[in-house]
């Protein structure tokens, strides 16, 4: 069983937190997740260039590279999580460039020994597999795949192959941080895609209230929420994490009430 | 040793790659656009109207074929090599990008859609964007570094001018690259009606392809234009490489022909050793804005800022076909400082009273430097890929002049 299986097995739905990497306090930041009841974590690796990215998250990979966040830092950001955390499984998010620079096989050696479950890479579609897909797979690591409104049908099978740990659904066709899907949209696409796959399918982008994640978590495997925390690392900077588990605890309070209302 | 193909012509693979260059690496929102745009494109190829269309417009609306000019001034002050300018800033809108707007814009309407987008950096490509949406009554969109929209008023008014919007772009820092970011971020959510006109020849597969095919138009004419003249192939052809569009579309014609040598310039701003936008020389492979591509970052794969005097030459990256013709020799790249373009560009409008855009003006610098080394029965063809007009303030600034 892996870190995903035990995560995404639990009676209730997951939540999946997003914060980014080297922006406050991180190690603070990441055992609030923990202690609030985050089940999967999201550490997004900064980027100079974050083109999927909405204002909130652009503004956190910018604040992080002004501090001097390298890749070695988030290694060893990840590297001292696992040893906090055992059982918590840690993704990596961010873009092609960042991720191959040094090399795939570099890339995904660094994760396994670092104690990384998976990689989110936004700019490596399936077309493009060969750059990341394999060298990750080798190493034992999952490549988490996004699918999105405008993944149809027929094009869906080849998002799946090679795929990994979950299903990412980017329930709007846009960048983070912006408004929410409707929420019959949602429903639909989640059951388009768990007749397509196995995989946990997880549901984010626009999610940032308990009310939200209750309303994707009677559908959905997981619930994804990105900018809202890292609205919180914004306003209250190296002294986030009590906001940051308070906020957590209220997703997953909202997230456990909507399946056994479902139940 | 790289195998190289019976022709260098032939490229992109079937999946948009150039060697190890190039390709689709974009979000997947994109990708099924992404695909559906080289769909259509490849029946817009095998569509004789379509080509009818885009000949038309060319000739009647941008005012083509561009003149072939013996610069025979410049050739005598220099003493070497016959020089010859292809006339790209004699085009309506002054540059070589409306070729690919005209183009591009055919394809939009092609695909229905009925809103377009663009980004800029100095606002030639925006300018030229917002003509052609202004001649099919499409509404516009030109995403533009805050930075560069203080420093090319001029533009920015042509463009509200001619109808477009200008999104002033504060991410990042405020330039090209930062525009290139925000139009992209922006067609992700509104994909279902919008045509992204990319400017040059980067970008996502098919862009790198359509873009350069749009601009051969510069180097089928040149071919015709100097058998002409000179009954003869020229001995080498010199172009300015930001993205490399004008480059590619006087090059790629050419490249069969291993008695042609092909130089094309990068800015080398204030020296390889400060601030430049040299991406081949002074960049390594890496991936952004859907291609692999040489680019000008850190070891962490950071992309750095690029700087040249030439707006238009401001980018950290390059085609990803240019990376393909550097890596396998075809094309030499030379690095031009912003002090060389400064002086050519003056020179260039002394002798033959043009004025050059100073994106131009790196290559008549490499012509400069290289004539004078080669026999007076040799031709060089150096593209002339837009006017200076736009570029008076900046040079005037650069000489200590006050307007
Ligand atoms: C006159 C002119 N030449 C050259 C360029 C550089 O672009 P590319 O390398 O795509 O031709 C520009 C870009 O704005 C331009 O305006």
């Amino acid at each position: 069983m892996t870190r995903f299986t035990a995560a995404f097995g639990k009676p209730r739905t997951a939540l999946v937190a997003f914060i980014t990497a080297g922006d406050g306090d991180t190690a603070a930041n990441l055992d609030a997740l923990v202690a609030g009841g985050a089940d999967v974590i999201e550490l997004g690796m900064p980027f100079t260039d974050p083109m999927a990215d909405g204002p909130a998250i652009q503004a956190a990979n910018l604040r992080s590279l002004a501090k001097g966040t390298t890749t070695a830092d988030i290694f060893a950001i990840a590297t001292l999580f696992r040893a906090r955390h055992p059982d918590t499984p840690l993704v990596l998010m961010g873009y092609a460039n960042p991720m191959t620079i040094r090399g795939d096989d570099w890339f995904a050696a660094e994760c396994a020994k670092a104690g990384v479950d998976g990689v989110i890479c936004v700019d490596i579609p399936a077309e493009e597999d060969p750059e990341l897909g394999p060298a990750l797979r080798a190493a034992g690591l999952d490549l988490i795949r996004l699918a999105t409104p405008t993944t149809d049908t027929a094009r869906l099978p080849a998002v799946l192959s090679g795929a990994g740990g979950f299903l990412y659904y980017v329930s709007v066709a846009g960048i983070t941080g912006q408004q929410q899907a409707a929420q019959a949209s949602i429903d639909e696409a989640v059951v388009r895609l768990k007749a397509a796959t196995d995989l946990p399918v997880a549901v984010g982008f626009g999610v940032r209230t308990p009310e939200q994640a209750a309303q994707i978590a009677r559908v959905a495997d997981g619930v994804v929420v990105g900018s809202a925390f890292i609205d919180i690392i914004a306003e209250h900077g190296d002294a986030a994490a009590p906001y940051v588990e308070t906020f957590t605890r209220s997703l997953v309070d909202a997230i456990h009430g909507a399946k056994e209302i479902a139940a | 040793m790289t195998d190289l193909p019976n022709s260098l012509r032939t490229g992109p693979d079937e999946r948009g790659h150039f060697g190890q260059f190039g390709g689709r690496y974009v979000a997947e929102t994109l990708m099924p656009l992404i695909l559906d745009l080289e769909r259509h494109y490849r029946a817009a190829q095998a569509d004789p109207a379509f080509k009818a269309e885009f000949d038309y417009l060319l000739k009647h609306y941008v005012g083509r074929p561009s003149p072939l000019w013996f610069a025979e001034r410049l050739t005598e002050h220099l003493g070497g090599a016959k020089i010859y300018l292809k006339r790209e800033d004699l085009n309506h809108t002054g540059a070589h990008k409306i070729n690919n707007c005209i183009g591009q814009i055919l394809l939009a309407k092609r695909m229905g859609k009925t809103k377009i987008i663009a980004e800029t950096g100095a606002g030639q490509h925006g300018v030229a964007t917002a003509t052609v949406a202004a001649l099919f009554g499409l509404p516009c969109t030109i995403f533009m570094g805050a930075v560069d929209v203080a420093r090319q008023q001029p533009n920015v008014f042509r463009m509200k001018l001619l109808g477009a919007e200008v999104v002033a772009v504060e991410s990042g820092a405020k330039t090209l690259k930062d525009a290139m970011n925000e139009a992209l971020r922006h067609w992700v959510a509104n994909v279902h009606d919008t045509f992204y006109i990319i400017g040059t020849v980067a970008g996502p597969h098919p862009y790198p392809e359509l873009v350069r095919d749009f601009q051969s138009v510069i180097g089928d004419e040149a071919r015709e234009q100097i058998l002409e003249a000179e009954g003869r192939l020229p001995d080498m052809l010199i172009a300015p490489v930001g993205g490399g569009s004008n480059a590619i579309g006087l090059f790629h014609p050419f490249l069969d022909d291993a008695d042609v040598e092909i130089v094309g310039v990068e800015a080398a701003g204030e020296g390889l050793d400060g601030k430049h936008a040299a991406s081949l020389a002074g960049g390594r492979p890496g991936i952004l804005h859907g291609n692999k591509t040489y680019l000008l970052q850190d070891e962490d794969g950071q992309i750095t800022e690029a700087h040249s005097i030439s707006a238009g030459l401001d980018y950290p990256g390059i085609g990803p076909e240019h990376s393909w013709l550097h890596e396998i020799g075809r094309v030499r790249y030379e690095p031009v400082t912003d002090a060389e373009a400064l002086a050519s560009f003056q020179k260039l409008t002394k002798l033959e009273g043009i004025i050059p855009a100073l994106e131009s003006a790196h290559a008549i610098a490499a012509a400069e430097r290289i004539a004078p080394t080669l026999g007076p029965d040799k031709i060089i063809i150096v593209n002339c890929s837009g006017r200076g007009d736009k570029d008076i303030f900046t040079v005037a600034d650069a000489l200590g002049v006050e307007l």
